[in-house]
């Protein structure tokens, strides 16, 4: 049986195979995957200038930025911020109605499972869009598995109805305040939330001229 | 009261009545007199909801009152199963999400993955110019199916023959230059899979220019016709507010007077060094999104002899060794394949290369742990694709956000308080292509 879970953890060997007798020298590969590291101020292009005018939006909220803006991350010149869970609406309604963010457009949202990450096991992100200043930035939420609820952001974003309804249906992401949070693509019926890691890929074996071809989750697959 | 057609029950709300394969009549002299609302079935397989889609309607006589779309119904986990194949096997899967967009869903993953491994600028030029080439071609295909179907759905049954004619030829394109009329698996991480074959820039330009007068059928019948400016004009409105806040792209939003197109505002793979215009229309209805597709097939023809002309004699796949497909692939009797030269090397020439070509192939490269959004201008506005790697050979997750999905969101906005016929008109003019919107 294949690994299915692999996120942010210490890796061992190659093929994916253990306890055998290794004599090709890959058992003792050791890799460790890591987070996206933080980025430090400053960031650099206009990414100073929206923080500095998201915390300012804050603030006049009464929140603390710094408890609000988790970690701000900036990887091939994307920027991602980090945003505490139950401050992701305010957030939405800052960077959409602010003058200087006016991100008006939200290309929905998206679900990454880690299951190694605990109490943060379930990522969600938005991509926002800007057709103003004509950027970019994405807003990402992590969540515990054992409780994936977060604030729905449909009153700021109608158009992320689907798309949360969507994350939902692979992610069991409960959107707290969604219109009707029903599965989308799966079968109302369907049980468990197919996109998890822990859910498997299944499939049946296949004879081609005479050799039995695994289904691909039980594949040999290379770290 | 009750028909041996349309059995009723009582139900708190009120009498209703089930119809099936009966008396249409029995049913609505049985409703006639209580003023109520029918709910009707349109789909998941009806011809004109393009492809399966289901739309549950409430009307009342001929108004629709309200539009529930239901989809679903083409779903095949091509996002699960990516993570369990390598990046360049991915290829192949995506490219058949939107099946009459294929390269640019190609196009958008690759672009992804190219940046997560930091190699964007490393594609050779003559690869990002076929990958617009073929991508604008592509966007001709597109809008002629759309104006086709949508033509047929509006009753305007030449203007399909007319689309489909014309479309062909540029499948035959596709098929010379890929191996596949569809699903073509042509672009790769790090550039294409293949060069042009001998014959094919002549080809391509013979066809545009074909395709100039062609194409300009459906223009004759249809620009200025009567009863196609009854069906569309003032049908299915949607404005600017409306459009960002559901998020809509493409034609339906330069239909309300935005030049937001992602070739010009945000260009990628050398769109800055291409002219053309960005259409708009200021109807935000489904005229103008009909006129904003002719224009736009005019406008990628000349691209498509743009790219020509930028095209340079070079290499089409990255020079780097550790990412590049080991062999360029040439077409045979049976299809797209190694190419023989490829085989005979190693085979019987190198060790060497058959170790790299077999560790490449089975195994993969490997991409760095990141996570980046790559977006392009597909035909029904902006592909988006989320990608996430945990540093391994394989996809961690890879997300799509369609324009179909998003757009097909509206289908109330556009359709409802208006006539039912006019519904048809308003989705065609979305253009949601189901493959897209399912996945």
């Amino acid at each position: 049986m294949t690994e299915l879970t692999r996120g942010l953890e210490v890796r061992e060997g190659s093929f994916g195979v253990h306890g055998s007798p290794d004599t090709s020298g890959y058992g003792g590969l050791r890799k460790v995957v890591s987070e996206i590291p933080a980025a430090e101020p400053p960031f650099g292009s206009w990414f100073d200038k929206a923080v500095l005018a998201l915390s300012k939006s804050l603030k006049a909220k009464d929140l603390m930025p710094e408890q609000v803006i988790e970690k701000v991350m900036i990887y091939r010149a994307e920027l991602t911020l980090m945003i505490a869970r139950e401050h992701l609406l305010t957030v939405m309604q800052s960077l959409r109605d602010e003058d200087e963010l006016s991100f008006e457009v939200c290309l929905g949202v998206a679900g990454v499972h880690w299951p190694e990450e605990q109490g943060r096991e379930i990522h969600i992100n938005y991509p926002l869009l800007s057709m103003l200043h004509n950027r970019r930035l994405s807003v990402e939420v992590a969540l515990p598995v054992k409780d994936p609820r977060v604030a729905s952001v449909t009153s700021v974003y109608p158009g992320n109805n689907w798309h949360e309804r969507e994350t939902y249906d692979f992610f069991g992401v409960i959107f707290v305040g969604h219109p009707g949070l029903t599965r989308i693509l799966m079968p109302d019926d369907w049980p468990g939330f197919p996109q998890r890691k822990d859910y498997p890929l299944s499939g049946v074996d296949v004879e081609y001229k005479g050799a039995i071809i695994p289904p691909p989750d039980e594949r040999r697959w290379y770290t | 009261m009750t028909t041996d057609y349309a059995p009723s029950i009582e139900t708190t709300e009120g009498t209703v009545f089930n119809l099936s394969g009966g008396d249409w009549e029995s049913l609505v002299t049985g409703v006639e007199g209580e003023q109520e609302r029918i709910v009707v079935n349109m789909g998941p397989q009806h011809p004109s909801t393009h492809g399966v889609l289901r739309l549950i309607l409430e009307l009342d006589g001929e108004t629709v009152v309200q539009v529930r779309p239901g989809i679903g119904y083409l779903h095949t986990g091509i996002e699960k199963n990516l993570e369990f194949r390598n990046w360049v096997q991915g290829v192949t899967f995506v490219t058949r999400m939107d099946y009459l967009s294929p390269f640019f869903n190609e196009t958008v993953y690759c672009m992804g993955v190219e940046k997560l491994l930091g190699i964007s600028d490393q594609v050779p030029e003559r690869a990002k110019t076929l990958r617009i080439l073929m991508m604008e071609l592509n966007r001709i295909s597109s809008h002629l199916v759309a104006l086709a179907t949508g033509g047929m759905e509006l009753g305007a049954l030449t203007a399909m023959t007319f689309g489909f004619r014309d479309r062909e030829l540029i499948l035959d394109i596709f098929e010379m230059v890929t191996g596949l009329r569809m699903n073509h698996a042509y672009v790769r991480p790090g550039g294409v899979s293949c060069d042009l074959p001998p014959g094919a820039v002549e080809k391509i330009r013979a066809t545009v220019k074909h395709l100039r007068k062609s194409t300009q059928d459906n223009v004759n019948i249809l620009v200025g016709n009567q009863i196609w400016l009854g069906r569309t004009k003032g049908v299915g409105y949607l404005d600017l507010q409306g459009c960002l806040a559901l998020g809509v792209t493409g034609p339906v939003l330069r239909a309300t007077g935005v030049p937001w197109d992602l070739r010009k505002t945000q260009p990628y793979l050398g769109y800055e060094r291409y002219e053309f215009e960005v259409q708009t229309q200021d109807t935000c209805d489904a005229y103008g999104r009909f006129l904003i597709r002719l224009g736009e097939i005019a406008e990628s023809l000349n691209l498509v002899d743009q790219a020509l002309d930028f095209l340079e004699p070079g290499p089409v796949m990255i020079e780097d060794k550790s990412i590049a497909w080991p062999a360029q692939l040439a077409l045979g009797a049976d299809g797209l394949g190694n190419s023989q030269e490829h085989i005979a090397k190693i085979m019987s020439q190198s060790m060497e290369a058959l170790i790299h070509h077999f560790k490449l192939v089975t195994e993969g490269f490997q991409v760095p742990r990141g996570q980046v959004y790559t977006a392009v201008e597909s035909p029904r506005g902006e592909l988006g694709a989320f990608v996430v790697s945990d540093d391994s050979t394989r996809p961690y997750r890879v997300h799509f956000r369609d324009p179909s999905f998003s757009n097909l969101q509206a289908t109330p906005a556009v359709g409802e308080g208006g006539q039912i016929a006019d519904l048809i008109a308003a989705l065609a003019s979305l253009d949601p292509v189901m493959g897209g919107v399912d996945r």
